[in-house]
């Protein structure tokens, strides 16, 4: 394991990297129209007036990372949180949804995986069906299930955590089968010396065997929720949620909009992952098996 | 000096730790003539695996000179002097057994004839012969090691360095791997390090037996073996057997504190 | 749910529709993704295994951009690409890059320590050692990548069509037939989605197991 300290100045560079790299693609992606402008209006621009007016348009065809951060600002800081316009307040719808579809596709996978591990018939029936279940592009039956669902009278947050859940209740399936497996025969032997019955074996054994795959394979879980949160928000007629704003800014081709909606999603994701990465180091900590 | 196929002159090692400098190897005195079965023998953290790197150019001593067939280690290594046979076979599972005795054929530029001629006769060497279109995960850890003495010796280097190359082995393989690998020794006149930290092992496989102990890695004692150069398994009762595993014995004890 | 009898019943009926649409967002669209895709990440993950400080500061950068909801890039992409299977392709590639480069990156440092200082001893080059060793060794880890990938790859495809695309493409028919309520037609595109992704899947899976016979899990599941 490398400390974090030998982290931070290759993640800097390499995100700093990004951004000058964003910085060149803005201007050469938004000089065109800044061109297109000048020459209209008669006038010839300087090499500095031309970035400074790909830096500043209203529309531009790439948002600079600058006007993506003030348009975060104005939308969180500046904005009351019930209003339409709070970026907050959509980020909570999506954040909603996707938290609930992670808590039911969590408990169903958690549950599946206990029963394939531990029930020959389950074991041979179920694991094919999940993996069949994945190669289904499954957000093209996106709008089916708002739309079906919609049609017997459920809507909001329901339809959108049911596609969020059917995306993250896979990874927890998989990675809690072989965290249950994980044990060695001589660990199970060991337990089986003492007579143990199978509950106990769950329970003094399996279970803490999986802790590592539980917490890596919720993390893969919490982003395929929020992605599955929105791309449910895409057919309900784009109300509210961070897939509406990405919907409405591209009907109105509104770019910083969507640019900021995406970081309000990287954010949320960040969060999800960063606060169960947090869970994990404390619960392996305290369990002996921090790395 | 270039007739020594190994010479370390005050050779040292040390690297630090949190809690102060750790001498893995300090003031090695040693040459090897060519054509020697040298078996470097000691409890571990001894610096005797440490000292074949060396040799090797893996690891880069921190004070004194080692020169391997007259060059520094590293430039021994690019002029190909010598085989290496590690404690694992460490053969790569997505080539047959032919295929990994080939690979240094083909690191280094032989041409395809002369490939094949070589594989064909490593793996005779080690009694390999036929197993050529298997994996390595198909054949047992005895036969994986064979193979990987048959790709340390096919491209003719003439110094074999080998880091416990049995450890892993159970002792009926071993005693048979041994048996071979002396009568190859014999066939090839190679310079041999063998690396090892069984008693019977040395005695049995040197010509002469470097003693070594642990914090600091030294040398404390260098043991001449006299044994006949014709050595069957029954050797290892004779008396002249016993009397030098005895000296080994003795000088590991000298060397090395109880506390190991 | 209409009865399966009604779904053959638009497979029949629209077979040429049906054909247009797999062709414009899996071959045009989510394929050549794909490809162009998986291979910039694997390039770029053999470019930058040179350098041990590109290698750590890339990997978190590009397992938080993994995690991303990248899907949301589509509006932008269509803005930028236009509507046809060109700016899907573009979403796909930004959803499958990061996915592949960070799970090359992990399999290109797979090699253990003694399989290296074997090389070494050798006197090999750098690239004889990445073609011999390193690239060999990572393939059940390129495999895993592009094994995900392929479900990546026609989700981006279909998505980015709900922000526009010619009339024709898997995605725009899901989302204009279901609100004509005509519910066949839906599904006979969902099962030809279903089994274009399997039989995607299935033949990378395949090709796994041809390239990859000799990793552990490969051999202990061809044994039993």
């Amino acid at each position: 394991m490398i400390k974090v300290t030998a982290l931070v100045l290759p993640v800097t560079t390499v995100v700093l990297a990004i951004i000058g790299i964003w910085y060149l693609f803005a201007f050469s992606l938004n000089s065109q129209w800044a061109e297109d402008q000048a020459a209209r209006a008669g006038v010839e621009l300087t090499a500095t007036e031309l970035w400074a007016a790909t830096m500043s348009q209203d529309r531009p065809r790439l948002a600079t990372p600058h006007q993506v951060a003030a348009e975060l600002w104005d939308t969180t800081i500046n904005k009351k949180v019930t209003s339409k316009r709070s970026l907050i307040f959509h980020g909570w719808v999506t954040l909603s949804a996707t938290l609930l579809g992670f808590v039911i596709g969590t408990m169903l996978g958690i549950l599946l995986a206990i029963g394939i591990v531990h029930n020959r018939a389950m074991n041979l029936s179920v694991m094919p069906w999940a993996i069949a279940s994945q190669a289904i592009p499954i957000l093209a039956l996106a709008p089916m299930i708002i739309v079906v669902l919609h049609s017997v009278g459920l809507s909001g947050l329901l339809p959108k955590a049911c596609i969020s859940a059917y995306l993250s209740f896979f990874p927890v399936v998989v990675g809690m089968v072989s965290g249950f497996r994980s044990p060695n025969q001589m660990s199970l032997d060991l337990l089986d010396t003492y007579a143990a019955s199978r509950p106990q074996i769950f329970w003094k054994l399996r279970l803490p065997a999986s802790m590592p795959y539980l917490f890596t394979s919720l993390k893969v879980g919490a982003a395929a929720s929020l992605v599955g949160a929105i791309v449910g928000e895409l057919p309900t007629g784009a109300v509210a949620g961070l897939g509406a704003r990405l919907l409405v800014g591209s009907y109105y081709g509104q770019t910083i909009q969507i640019w900021s909606a995406l970081f309000a999603a990287a954010a949320l994701a960040a969060l999800l992952v960063g606060l169960i990465g947090l869970a994990q180091k404390v619960t392996l900590r305290q369990m002996g098996m921090a790395r | 000096m270039s007739e020594h196929a190994i010479s370390a002159v005050d050779l040292g090692l040390e690297f630090p730790t949190r809690d102060g400098k750790i001498e893995a190897l300090q003031q090695i005195n040693l040459e090897v003539e060519s054509g020697e079965f040298i078996a470097l023998i000691g409890p571990s953290g001894c610096g005797k695996t440490t000292f074949l790197r060396i040799v090797a150019a893996l690891e880069k001593p921190t004070s004194g000179v080692i020169r391997v067939n007259g060059l520094s280690p590293e430039e021994a290594r690019k002029a190909r002097s010598y085989g290496y046979v590690f404690q694992a076979a460490g053969l790569y599972p997505w080539r047959s057994i032919a295929a990994n005795v080939r690979l240094p054929l083909e690191v280094m530029g032989f041409d395809r004839r002369e490939r094949d001629d070589r594989v064909r006769h490593a793996l005779d060497l080690v009694g390999l012969s036929g197993f050529e279109k298997q994996f390595p995960w198909q054949l047992s850890g005895g036969m994986q090691q064979r193979a990987s003495i048959a790709r340390a010796l096919c491209f003719d280097a003439d110094i074999l360095l080998m880091d416990e190359p049995f450890g892993a082995l159970d002792e009926i393989v071993r005693d048979h791997l041994n048996e071979q690998l002396l009568a190859l020794w014999q066939k090839t006149g190679k310079t041999v390090g063998f690396v090892t930290h069984s008693i019977p092992e040395a005695v049995y496989l040197a010509s002469r037996i470097v003693v070594m102990s642990p914090r600091p890695g030294r040398i404390t004692a260098v043991i001449e073996n006299d044994l006949p150069t014709e050595r069957p398994l029954e050797i290892r009762d004779s008396s002249e057997f016993i009397a030098i595993a005895q000296k080994v014995r003795h000088a590991l004890r000298a060397g090395g504190d109880a506390h190991d | 749910m209409p009865a399966p009898s009604v779904i053959i019943g638009a497979f029949a009926g629209n077979g040429a529709m049906l054909w247009g649409d797999l062709v414009q967002t899996f071959f045009k669209g989510a394929l050549s993704g794909y490809v162009i895709g998986c291979s910039a990440g694997i390039l770029t993950a053999i470019l930058i295994h040179r350098s041990l400080f590109l290698r750590r500061g890339l990997l978190p950068v590009g397992n938080f951009l993994a995690a991303l909801p990248i899907v949301g890039t589509a509006p932008i992409f269509v803005m930028w690409f236009g509507f046809g299977w060109q700016s899907k392709a573009a979403v796909v590639i930004a959803m499958v890059y990061f996915p592949m480069l960070i799970n090359m990156v992990e399999g290109l440092s797979s090699s253990d320590a003694m399989q290296r200082d074997l090389m070494k001893t050798y006197a090999a080059s750098y690239w004889q050692t990445m073609f011999k060793l390193t690239l060999p060794a990572a393939m059940p880890f390129a495999f895993n990548g592009l094994k995900i990938c392929t479900t990546l790859s026609l989700i981006g495809a279909i998505v980015a069509e709900f922000f526009g695309s010619p009339t024709l493409g898997i995605g725009f028919r899901i989302s204009t037939e279901v609100g004509r309520l005509a519910l066949d037609v839906v599904w006979a595109e969902i099962i030809v989605a279903a089994v274009t992704g399997t039989v995607f899947y299935g033949l990378v899976a395949a090709s796994e197991r041809g390239v990859t016979f000799w990793h552990p899990s490969i051999r202990g599941r061809s044994a039993s």
